[in-house]
């Protein structure tokens, strides 16, 4: 099967629940309203914590949406055949994870603006905004697939999952939030949107290598 | 076999290092108790007072000792996990487990020793600067294997996840360092920093190497304690465990 068949295949999966994709995003905007509720609705109290509100809550929205990712194919021996068929992991791993973001963390990205306009983000801020999270989504996913596919064997995992892998996300919250932070006081937030980029890159790269080496781990 | 090879290997025995283990301990033991003895009261009596810390200074020779111990565990633990994912050295496996409990031990102690250093000399318990930042993370980190570790039910799958994890963790905690560190001097970067006196005198510094190099003691002597524990719960059913239950049994030597 060639690689884009697969990841097809893997979309299609996904989309059998029809509404599952709609979840996180769900939440996601949820979040976001708790905010002017808790904090009194004041335009200039909220924009000067949008940055941080809108990328933890994409944050978490993305965490949720992680648990599931391996699951369905551990419990029903899809990966066993995987494992038995010598076929490369790491193809089913980087199909998996590609499908999951294109179901899951891209509709986050674009509803994104939305809810920053929402928050009293200043206009400007919000390409910024978008791309911070397109790139900082990527190594949400890859790096959040290592702790699943590490913790895919364990029932309950849940807390688990996110006490394993909130540490590892500290780097990209960080530079997210900086870069959208930057970009609302007018400056130039080329500098945190590169290391995010730079981030991306590195977890694209090595993330599926241990996906796919946890998974084996996880099926003995 | 190459013999040096043939003489490495014997380490992985479980039965072979077990004695030896035991041999060691009350020996690792004294030493690291009476250099903490040395050290902590050299430190803590005799070592004159900072001139602009006073007194507060002393809690440096618990401070520094457990804030590198914290460090120099994870990396220890590498090590050990990559034992066990390249050689599948099942002593490896237990080592990393005991150890990962005497980081997190380490870690909190760092902090908190920190915290109570940090209330006269900042003015408050906590400040989210970017080394309290980071290390606050490696309690997690700390944490997380070890909860990986006690959730899955097959232990030899357990100590395989728990040490992927760690490498994992060692990969990222250089850029979890940076990202922190960026992080503050983006913002207000905090005016005080920890340890920007030049050069220490002498008379503080001995006895600080002294607790360093107590502390690592310390550190071998609870990871053979709890290395022997292990080992014992490892293999139940082997020979030379049912021999150590009934010492007393002499009629059928079984080791």
């Amino acid at each position: 099967m060639s690689f884009l068949a697969l990841v097809r295949q893997q979309l299609s999966l996904a989309y059998a629940n029809k509404l599952d994709w709609l979840t996180p995003l769900l939440f996601f905007a949820l979040v976001i309203m708790l905010f002017p509720l808790a904090l009194g609705g004041s335009p200039q109290a909220l924009a000067s914590v949008a940055p941080g509100l809108l990328w933890v809550a994409a944050l978490l929205a993305t965490l949720l949406s992680l648990d599931s990712m391996f699951r369905g194919d551990h419990d029903d021996g899809t990966l066993e055949l995987w494992l038995a068929s010598q076929a490369s992991l790491l193809r089913y791993a980087y199909a998996k994870l590609i499908s999951h973001w294109l179901m899951y963390a891209l509709p986050l990205v674009l509803l994104s603006p939305l809810l920053g306009y929402g928050l009293n983000l200043p206009v400007s801020a919000l390409p910024v905004l978008v791309l911070s999270l397109l790139l900082g989504s990527v190594s949400l996913v890859w790096i959040g697939a290592v702790g699943v596919a590490i913790t895919s064997g364990i029932k309950y995992n849940s807390f688990l999952l996110a006490l394993l892998v909130l540490p590892f996300y500290m780097p990209i919250l960080i530079f997210g939030a900086s870069a959208v932070d930057v970009a609302a006081q007018g400056w130039s937030a080329l500098g945190p949107l590169y290391l995010l980029a730079a981030l991306a890159v590195l977890a694209l790269t090595f993330a599926p290598l241990a996906v796919a080496k946890a998974l084996k781990l996880s099926l003995n | 076999m190459n013999p040096i090879l043939k003489w490495l290997y014997q380490w992985a025995v479980p039965h072979f290092v077990y004695p030896r283990i035991q041999a060691w301990l009350p020996w690792v033991g004294l030493l690291a108790s009476s250099l903490l003895l040395v050290g902590l009261g050299w430190g803590l009596m005799f070592a004159p007072a900072d001139y602009q810390q006073g007194d507060a200074f002393r809690i440096i020779y618990v401070h520094v000792p457990a804030a590198w111990l914290s460090m120099l565990v994870y990396m220890a633990m590498t090590l050990m996990a990559i034992s066990v994912l390249v050689w599948r050295i099942q002593l490896a496996e237990l080592a990393l487990i005991a150890s990962a409990p005497i980081g997190a031990a380490f870690t909190l102690m760092a902090l908190f020793t920190g915290a109570i250093w940090g209330k006269p000399m900042w003015g408050a318990w906590w400040v989210w600067d970017a080394r309290l930042t980071s290390e606050l993370i490696l309690l997690f980190i700390y944490l997380g294997i070890f909860a990986l570790y006690h959730a899955i039910e097959d232990k030899r799958q357990a100590a395989k996840a728990a040490s992927l994890m760690t490498v994992v963790g060692v990969v990222n905690i250089p850029i979890i360092h940076y990202s922190v560190i960026w992080w503050n001097t983006l913002h207000q970067p905090p005016s005080l920093s920890k340890l920007d006196t030049p050069s220490i005198h002498p008379d503080m510094l001995w006895p600080l190497l002294i607790t360093l190099l107590a502390f690592k003691l310390l550190f071998v002597w609870m990871l053979l304690l709890r290395l022997r524990t292990e080992l014992v719960l490892r293999y139940p059913k082997s020979a030379w465990v049912q021999a150590l239950i009934k010492p007393n049994d002499n009629k059928e030597p079984k080791l």
